[in-house]
């Protein structure tokens, strides 16, 4: 069974057709590329899986079961988790603060219970340490480089042991070194059953670690393959056009 | 150059730790407080003061210090709501007028020769009624708060001349007696009622009600999850929505707040005076918001304490007394208060990530090692 199931998903903004019609699925441990050229359609993809709104059309299925989220929030508590292309992380907080935002430790019972600083810290750490990322738990997100921006943001996606982890553009704004680092990762969650969408424009990143590629175009799979059984050349021709459907 | 080197045969291993190999270090305490707008105020706030205790006798007399403590104490605790509000990255006009309708509630149920909790709890509903529809129209509806608190100030201040009829209220009924106690209550006290020597300030109910509350508010941005959505909506809000932050309702329980700190400021004003007028509260809004800002709370929003909250209108308080002990007029206050906030908001901007302040004192003295 696989772990997502998208089918037969249409989404339009008004007049907008952004998703004419699509349908794949993803299973467990499995690293799949999603590319296409600006618009075609894949952020909408992206949103409609992390539950930022229903599609118009189709059903989205997670473990076989049908869900239609309204919020990320609902999408989160069926194991699905997102890192953003802008990152989504809050300048004036510490590293740790931004890891555990929205789901902070805490210890004590009510109304006494307070913020459990220093095991979001202790934790924060072992998380950046596991990706062997520079990043210092109490350091401001605001004094911090691309790459380790990124690994705080994937950080926080560690920390629930999501099942799928959708990355929006994860390699777009960070050294090459982290680059490397960020694809390192990116196997190690496959080596432990998590699942990963990498929604990517740098071709070579994309074929370093996926599994899958697909393709999309103006709103459209046009091609659903296999990395082995593909290559640069051919899916740079499926995503402008030169060659239709593969 | 070495450094780099280094850091990259360290990442090799693997293992290094970051603090090995950086040059630099994590933020130490000292660092911190450097880069803190509260600690410098706090340090003007010192000098100031012991400046002024040694020009002018009258001026660090236990009289003058009790004074000095109860004018600014209902700015400070409207402050702390100014605070919260404002570190979401709202502001709120209306507590001026908010202030002016409290009073004249509670007093009217007063004249009425209801008791004086019933008054006192009138008053607290009208303010935070106010601050329910302010926080409502924000945070669920989406306007922008400085127009729904805008327009809250002219409502309220509306509504109290209206309910007042145009008259000053002051036959509070048989519990006058009592709503002056708490209003003008003063521990510890000097003889020959209490056991405090003369040169300890008899301090106001004003001012001990303002330490509680600035240690519970400081204590809950510290240390309660609470305290760290409020930041994280002013640092970014949308990351606090994508991350599962309540933030529609934080931001709302922000305005409710703001809205319940300046109601028990109008009521201590009330005890004070022993009568209310409609005007009660005209423009406490910008010597509130004056005071937050210079205590270190960023209007762009993400930033603030209550310490600052605190201090920054004590300074404010300070300057004012001091001015009026120096004989200057006191139609001066208004230029020189208002000097203070700019330069306040001047040494608190950034420069390269830092303070300006404390970038220059880098300048002006250099790490040896750089």
């Amino acid at each position: 069974m696989p772990l997502l199931d998208v089918r037969n998903v249409a989404k339009n903004f008004g007049a907008i057709q952004a998703i004419v019609d699509m349908s794949f699925s993803v299973e467990p441990g499995e690293v799949v590329g999603l590319m296409g050229d600006n618009g075609a359609g894949k952020s909408t993809i992206v949103k409609l899986i992390a539950g930022n709104f229903p599609p118009s059309e189709g059903e989205i299925t997670v473990d076989g079961e049908v869900c239609h989220f309204h919020r990320p929030i609902e999408a989160r508590a069926k194991g699905i988790e997102v890192v953003y292309q802008d990152l989504a992380l809050a300048d004036n907080l510490t590293a740790a603060e931004n890891v555990f935002l929205g789901r902070e430790l805490r210890r004590g019972t009510w109304p006494f219970d307070q913020l459990d600083k220093q095991a979001m810290i202790d934790r924060s750490a072992e998380l950046f340490a596991e990706l062997k990322s520079e990043t210092r738990p109490r350091d401001l997100v605001k004094k911090m480089s691309g790459g380790q921006r990124q690994a705080v943001a994937i950080a926080r996606t560690r920390l629930s042991n999501a099942k799928l982890v959708l990355m929006d553009e994860p390699t777009a704004a960070i050294s090459v070194r982290q680059v490397a680092e960020v694809l390192e990762l990116i196997r190690r969650m496959r080596a432990q059953g998590v699942a990963v969408m990498l929604i990517s424009h740098r071709m070579p990143d994309v074929f370093a670690v996926s599994d899958r590629i697909i393709v999309m175009r103006r709103g459209s799979k046009v091609a659903d393959k296999h990395t082995a059984k593909t290559s640069p050349e051919e899916i740079t021709g499926l995503i402008t056009g030169a060659i239709r459907a593969a | 150059m070495q450094l780099d080197i280094k850091s990259a045969a360290a990442a090799d291993a693997g293992h290094a730790s970051i603090g090995d190999v950086a040059q630099l270090q994590e933020q130490t305490v000292w660092g911190r407080l450097i880069a803190s707008q509260a600690f410098w105020v706090t340090i003007a706030l010192a000098v100031l003061y012991t400046y002024m205790a040694y020009q002018e006798p009258a001026f660090r007399s236990s009289a003058n210090l009790s004074n000095m403590t109860r004018n600014f104490a209902p700015f400070a605790i409207m402050a702390l709501g100014m605070t919260v509000v404002i570190i979401t990255g709202g502001i709120d006009l209306s507590i001026g007028s908010v202030v002016g309708l409290v009073v004249i509630v509670a007093g009217l149920f007063l004249t009425w020769h209801y008791p004086w909790y019933v008054a006192f709890a009138f008053g607290m509903l009208a303010g935070l009624t106010c601050g329910a529809i302010n926080g409502y129209l924000i945070a669920y509806v989406g306007m922008s708060s400085f127009v729904v608190t805008l327009g809250m100030l002219s409502i309220a201040r509306s509504l109290a001349v209206v309910f007042s009829g145009n008259q000053m209220l002051y036959q509070f009924g048989p519990d006058a007696p009592i709503v002056k106690a708490i209003g003008q209550a003063k521990w510890p006290l000097q003889a020959p009622a209490g056991w405090a020597p003369e040169w300890m300030p008899q301090l106001s109910s004003h001012f001990w009600a303002m330490v509680l509350m600035a240690l519970l508010l400081g204590y809950v941005l510290n240390f309660k999850p609470i305290g760290r959505h409020l930041y994280s909506i002013g640092g970014n809000e949308q990351a606090a929505r994508l991350t599962g932050v309540p933030v529609d309702r934080i931001k709302f329980l922000a305005f409710v707040f703001s809205s319940f700190t300046t109601s028990v400021a109008a009521l201590l004003l009330l005890g004070y005076q022993g009568s209310a007028i409609n005007a009660m509260g005209q423009s406490y809004e910008l010597r509130v918001i004056a005071g937050t800002i210079i205590g270190g709370t960023v209007l762009a929003g993400g930033y603030g304490t209550a310490f600052g909250a605190v201090v920054g209108s004590a300074l404010l308080e300070v300057i004012r007394n001091a001015l009026l002990m120096a004989g200057v007029d006191s139609n001066w206050q208004g230029a020189f208060v208002g000097s203070f906030i700019i330069l306040a908001v001047l040494l608190g901007m950034q420069s390269g990530g830092k303070p300006l302040i404390a970038a220059w004192i880098e300048k002006i003295l250099p790490k040896r090692q750089r």
